[in-house]
């Protein structure tokens, strides 16, 4: 009696397991084929992308186009590629990241283990900067770009990521840091540590995983903006993304899709990387948080 | 001049009172104990003791000294947290040593005084490990460990064992106990729990909504209480508060006790002086369970032992005693009897009621009268 009803459970389980892997397994293949066939035709020639079927696989691989894009593709009326304005994003995304994210980890500290009177509206104030659309800010932050005269220059670039992400840094962090037990802190000024030797010595070695996702969302965010990148450079200082834009909107009689392809993964290739390496604290971080005592 | 002297010490959040005047004097090496319901403010007193909450007014003085404006760092004080704090990121070694690193001490002194804590608290093999690799026990230890490093003048306990499982707290009060002889520092320690207070200090502040109820050693607390809170608040079971009535006995005055319709009038064993005016009014008689028990007849024939009749309502044994629940005077009381005396659930009993120790209350001020 006990066996046949447990195995019974057993064969709906299994049978449950199949349905959930199978259906897991579309959803896989259907966020996966765009990259394969952005892939695929990358690494064709024009002639066969005319003449072939946009799922089959390249017949000659080719890196041709990847080497185009790279270096030789016209981007409005230069035609070096999109290299240049590669390392000009990262020019710019590197100090954004990096100075949002220790601002960001230092506000946090003290709005949740320094309270003073008001921190808590502070910690509001913050809050409501998640939330101010990209396009309300330009014209006034141009202003201020062209007064502070860093319009047009990468400092500049970085200033306006910085403002903006900071909200979002700080709110990583304060969240995090509300959930590390406030006794460290009083146990470290018993010692005789300092506010900013308790911040090095015992809450910042606490806090990789929020490091990591304040590093990844940063990261992705500044990446991929267009939007600042269009309107607050111009000409060979512009990022990635405006270039591709322009790369791909730019013709010579024929669209080069395996160009334009493998441009576009250019384009992207950094975040996937930064989500590679740093995944893994991305989920722990947001979600755990928590120091056991 | 003592350890640590808390003169008149207020804090207000606000318009809300937390400490109404605290006074509280220790000498050096006692073992001082702040016990109270929680909420009574004991654990913000600590932190003020600590430099961690400003004082509203009043003053604080540690080791002769007045603290009230002085850092954390500055008031040579340790203290041992509930959570034990230990940080997460470092060893128990570089925990315990984090205090010296930071006050300068030379790598070499360093070392030993590690060395010399572990041996004392028997962890010379948990001071590579992290927190997180620690038991509870040995994370107290650690915790411990770190607050003896510093050698300050004054340690502060904020209800260290209370983390801890019911046997290894009993462990560890022992350890801490034995501790406070080796060291011969003063300690102010905070603790609910009545027990604690009961075996480790040397002085006890009772404590009530930001008010001391009753300062002195245990025995003084616990045989002369000073108020209805106090008597009810230390002792485990507490104390039996019955409500009596005083009458006429004889030439002079007495106690009207019924149990289970029979009345008694008991004599009042030299309170009667005190209790004059309470003729005709009720008194609350408080009484602890060890002080009703099965009749000895050696006993009884001594000034203060009285024997009641009483119907046994319940009967919990709980190893080397018995407790009886009858009652008296429409009050349930609890009686400590031994297993051997002790009458089931619906039977009688004679009672021996001990008055050496007893205490009357006022039931309108709640205080002592006698």
């Amino acid at each position: 009696m006990t066996d046949r009803g447990s195995s019974g459970v057993q064969g709906v389980s299994r049978a449950g397991r199949v349905i959930v892997y199978g259906l897991l397994l579309l959803m896989c293949l259907y966020y996966l084929l765009p990259l394969f066939v952005m892939v695929s035709t990358s690494l064709k020639s024009l002639d066969e992308i005319r003449s072939g079927n946009l799922l089959s696989l390249p017949k000659n691989v080719s890196l041709e186009a990847w080497r185009k894009a790279w270096s030789g593709a016209c981007t409005g009326a230069i035609c070096a590629g999109l290299q240049g304005f590669f390392w000009n994003s990262v020019r710019f995304v590197a100090p954004a990241v990096l100075i949002t994210t220790v601002v960001g980890a230092f506000n946090g500290y003290v709005l949740a283990m320094w309270r003073f009177r008001g921190s808590d509206f502070m910690f509001s104030a913050l809050l409501i900067g998640c939330f101010i659309p990209f396009q309300v800010i330009l014209l006034p932050m141009a202003h201020t770009l062209g007064m502070l005269g860093i319009g047009n220059t990468t400092s500049g670039l970085v200033l306006v990521h910085v403002v903006y992400g900071l909200a979002f840094t700080t709110l990583f962090f304060r969240n995090y840091y509300v959930t590390v037990p406030n006794e460290l802190v009083k146990a470290a000024k018993i010692d005789g540590a300092g506010f900013f030797r308790i911040f090095w010595r015992i809450i910042l070695p606490l806090s990789l995983p929020i490091v990591m996702v304040s590093i990844i969302w940063q990261f992705t965010q500044i990446w991929n903006d267009f939007l600042f990148g269009v309107v607050f450079s111009s000409g060979d200082r512009q990022p990635i993304t405006v270039a591709l834009n322009n790369l791909v909107n730019t013709s010579t009689g024929v669209t080069e899709y395996n160009v334009n392809m493998a441009a576009a993964i250019i384009a992207a290739l950094p975040t996937l990387f930064v989500y590679a390496v740093a995944g893994k604290y991305f989920v722990r971080g947001l979600t755990a948080g928590a120091v056991k005592g | 001049m003592g350890a640590l002297s808390i003169r008149n010490v207020r804090k207000s959040y606000g318009s809300q009172d937390i400490l109404k005047g605290i006074n509280i004097e220790v000498e050096d090496g006692e073992f001082l104990i702040m016990v109270g319901p929680s909420g009574c403010g004991k654990s913000t007193l600590l932190s003020m003791i600590a430099g961690l909450d400003s004082v509203t007014s009043g003053e604080i003085y540690i080791g002769g000294r007045m603290v009230n404006h002085l850092s954390p760092k500055d008031r040579d004080i340790a203290m041992v947290f509930q959570s034990y704090a230990l940080y997460p990121s470092m060893t128990a070694r570089q925990n315990i040593s984090f205090g010296l690193d930071i006050r300068r001490v030379p790598k070499a002194e360093r070392d030993q005084i590690v060395e010399r804590v572990a041996q004392t608290l028997q962890i010379q093999h948990l001071l590579d490990r992290k927190p997180a690799q620690l038991s509870g026990g040995q994370r107290q230890r650690v915790a411990m460990g770190r607050a003896i490093a510093r050698n300050p003048i004054l340690f502060l306990f904020d209800e260290p064992l209370s983390n801890l499982d019911a046997k290894l707290r009993v462990e560890m009060r022992t350890e801490i106990k034995l501790l406070h002889r080796r060291v011969g520092k003063t300690i102010v320690y905070v603790t609910h729990d009545q027990v604690e207070a009961m075996t480790l200090g040397d002085k006890i502040a009772v404590m009530r909504a930001g008010e001391v109820m009753q300062f002195g050693t245990p025995r003084q607390v616990y045989d002369d209480p000073a108020n209805l809170f106090v008597a009810g608040f230390m002792g485990s079971p507490s104390m039996n508060f019955i409500p009596s009535e005083i009458v006429t006995l004889g030439g002079g005055i007495g106690l009207r006790m019924v149990s289970d319709g029979v009345t008694q009038v008991l004599p009042l064993n030299g309170a009667e002086a005190k209790l004059k005016t309470y003729l005709g009014k009720e008194v609350i008689v408080g009484l602890r369970p060890e002080k009703l028990t099965h009749k000895v007849d050696a006993l009884c024939g001594m000034p203060h032992i009285h024997v009641i009749q009483s119907l046994v309502h319940v009967a919990e044994p709980t190893g080397p005693d018995t407790l009886l629940l009858v009652r008296i005077n429409g009050k349930d009381v609890v009686c400590r009897v031994h297993p051997d005396h002790a009458r089931a659930h619906g039977e009688n009993i004679e009672l021996m009621l001990d008055f050496s120790k007893v205490a009357y209350f006022d039931p309108q001020t709640e205080l002592r009268i006698a």
